[in-house]
């Protein structure tokens, strides 16, 4: 069984959001990048417990360049047995989407894992074009997984319900919440994946297919108008003429 | 011109469903609708108002059946300029795969039409910004965001065109859905009631149910109080939960974390009730009352009704 969970980085949550002066780019001053906390919490984990109770070998790979080792060497320390670095620097879904399959389509993964969406882009694009390029089925947004020999049982939402669908590898898989519970790496973990495998691969001549001409902040609220605890009328009276939601 | 719509539909014409009809419409052109589910023809006609010149649902096809289902819209799509999905279950499962089956770019979770220079506005950063977006291929693929336009109707019913052809084997079985009865789907809910630690217990709840039901409203938490299993999982809002952006998002007892706002800051009108005048929700607020919850959730329910009955 081998398992290929793709990881991303995302800046720290708390991260102050601006752009450079001309807006073309995210402003990366003093912004702490962590791991994609689907990629991390929900994929990366799922695919320790399937290791832990049924034997699995389990590679991370990251499209990005060599400041992005940290967040892969994180991964690493909460148990994944290798690393493969793309060196390049991620244009556009697509780009990334190509660069993964180009190296999974002959290493026989029975199941790749995404997370989600990455929490920066929000785009939960890359699962699916990994499962296209591949021509493998491709379970979005999954928040369960359970695998018996070779077949995968997952759960995920779809309007106003949960589907439960059955699947055989090999597949892809995006993760959300329910699938697993975040762990923190411990003292041994992190000193043995200082000496895991980090592979580093050169891409060849891939496309992009859309980018970011700029990017703008939200205008600022206007300032919170406040109501007395014994005035609740003038509250509903509020929302009904003059923010017209009622 | 023309534009594609794919949707599926099982037993009505869902918001979602009329926003991406009326912004496939507005792009300019004509609009043909592809459609799955067992919904009836004359429901499917309706989409017509919406601004579909028809309405082609196939009837053999699954919406699980995703690798089918992109072969089958990619044919339908040779002539499209611009192809639209929901940013739900369905866009998420397949616009990628047809974005490398057409080699055009995707545009996910888009807010708003395409600007004058072609990019298109989506949301980054868990709604903390907005990029523009540009696709380099001839065709466009858009995936939007529930609540980023409202539909509007314009024409009149349309044809509808019955497929049965038959598909290929189906890699994806569906074994059961379960479905919460009677509770309005979260992402989709034009109103939103949603409660955090400050409420202090899991039985306190029957408050902000009141409120939901008077107000038609859906219920949603943050995340300690899905962690500690006071309410269930899919009702978790924020950066690592559900985004959603309804009309109206009602946070009670909320101290407005910025991984909590991350999910909710989308909405039109926010309106915060919390005991400390200093907590965050307050900046990113329209309505606000410093006050006890379980004070002001009874009071505000009761106006409500008061107001409902005149
Ligand atoms: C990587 C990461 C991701 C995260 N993702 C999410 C996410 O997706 N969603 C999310 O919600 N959180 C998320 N969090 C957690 C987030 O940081 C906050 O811890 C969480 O949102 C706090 O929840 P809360 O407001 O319910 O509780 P608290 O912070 O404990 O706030 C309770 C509030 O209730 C008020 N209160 C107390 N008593 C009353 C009363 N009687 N009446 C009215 N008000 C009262 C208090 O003044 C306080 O403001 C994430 C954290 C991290 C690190
Ligand atoms: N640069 C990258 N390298 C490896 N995996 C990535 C990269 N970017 C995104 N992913 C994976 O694709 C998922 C969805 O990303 P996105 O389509 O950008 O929302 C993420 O949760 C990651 O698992």
């Amino acid at each position: 069984m081998k398992i290929l969970v793709c990881i991303s980085k995302a800046p720290d949550t708390t991260s102050k959001i601006s752009f450079t002066s001309d807006r073309t780019a995210f402003d990366e001053t003093g912004v702490q990048y962590i791991v994609n906390p689907y990629d991390e919490w929900y994929a990366l984990v799922r695919a320790l417990e399937i290791k832990e109770t049924q034997g699995a070998e389990i590679t991370i790979i990251t499209v990005g360049n060599a400041s992005d080792e940290a967040i892969m060497r994180k991964a690493l320390a909460i148990g994944a047995d290798e690393a493969v670095r793309i060196d390049a620097e991620p244009k556009d879904a697509y780009f990334v989407a190509t660069a993964i399959a180009d190296y999974a389509k002959n290493q026989g993964f029975d199941l790749i894992l995404t997370g989600k969406e990455t929490i920066n882009f929000n785009g939960s694009q890359i699962g699916g074009m990994i499962a296209e390029l591949l021509d493998q089925p491709y379970i979005s947004v999954a928040s369960k997984l359970e695998l018996s020999s070779n077949t995968l049982t997952l759960e995920r939402e779809i309007a106003g319900g949960v589907e439960v669908v059955e699947v055989d590898m090999p597949a892809v898989v995006s993760c959300a919440k329910g699938m697993a519970e975040q762990r923190i790496p411990n003292m041994r973990g992190i000193m043995a994946a200082r000496t895991k495998p980090l592979q580093i691969i050169s891409p060849k001549g891939l496309d992009m297919l859309t980018s970011y001409v700029t990017f703008a902040s939200p205008p600022p609220k206007s300032g919170v108008k406040l109501v007395d605890v014994d005035n609740l009328d003038e509250l509903v009276s509020l929302l009904h003429n003059e923010a017209k939601v009622i | 011109m023309k534009n594609v719509v794919y949707l599926h539909a099982e037993n009505a014409l869902n918001k979602a469903a009329l926003e991406i009809v009326s912004y496939a419409q507005r792009l300019g052109g004509n609009v043909t609708v592809l459609a799955t589910g067992s919904l009836s023809n004359d429901i499917l006609s309706t989409l017509g108002n919406y601004g579909a010149s028809e309405v082609i649902v196939h009837r053999t096809l699954s919406n699980n059946d995703d690798q089918n289902l992109t072969s089958w819209i990619a044919s339908m799509s040779s002539e499209a300029a611009n192809i639209v999905f929901s940013h739900d279950f369905t866009g998420k499962a397949i616009a990628p795969r047809l974005s490398v089956r057409l080699k055009s770019g995707l545009v996910s979770g888009a807010v708003a039409l395409p600007e004058s220079d072609g990019s298109v506005k989506v949301n980054v950063f868990s709604g903390k910004a907005f990029g523009f977006v540009k696709c380099h291929s001839s065709q466009r693929i858009i995936s939007l965001l529930p609540n980023s336009v409202a539909p509007e109707p314009i024409g009149a019913a349309c044809p509808v065109i019955e497929l049965n052809d038959a598909v290929g084997p189906n890699k994806v079985r569906v074994l059961s859905v379960k479905k919460p009865e009677g509770a309005i789907p979260l992402p989709e809910a034009d109103r939103v009631v949603s409660g955090g630690r400050g409420l202090k217990g899991p039985e306190h709840w029957g408050i902000l149910e009141d409120l939901a039901k008077t107000l038609g409203a859906a219920t949603a938490c943050s995340r300690p109080v899905a962690d500690i299993g006071w309410r269930p999982h899919h009702e978790h809002v924020g950066q690592t939960g559900v985004a959603i952006r309804p009309n109206l998002y009602i946070a009670v007892g909320i101290s407005g974390a910025i991984q909590h706002l991350a999910g909710v800051n989308g909405s039109k009108v926010i309106v915060v009730i919390n005991t400390d005048a200093e907590a965050p929700f307050f900046k990113a607020a329209d309505y606000g009352i410093v006050g006890d919850a379980f004070e002001v959730v009874p009071k505000f329910t009761a106006a409500l009704k008061k107001f409902a009955g005149q």
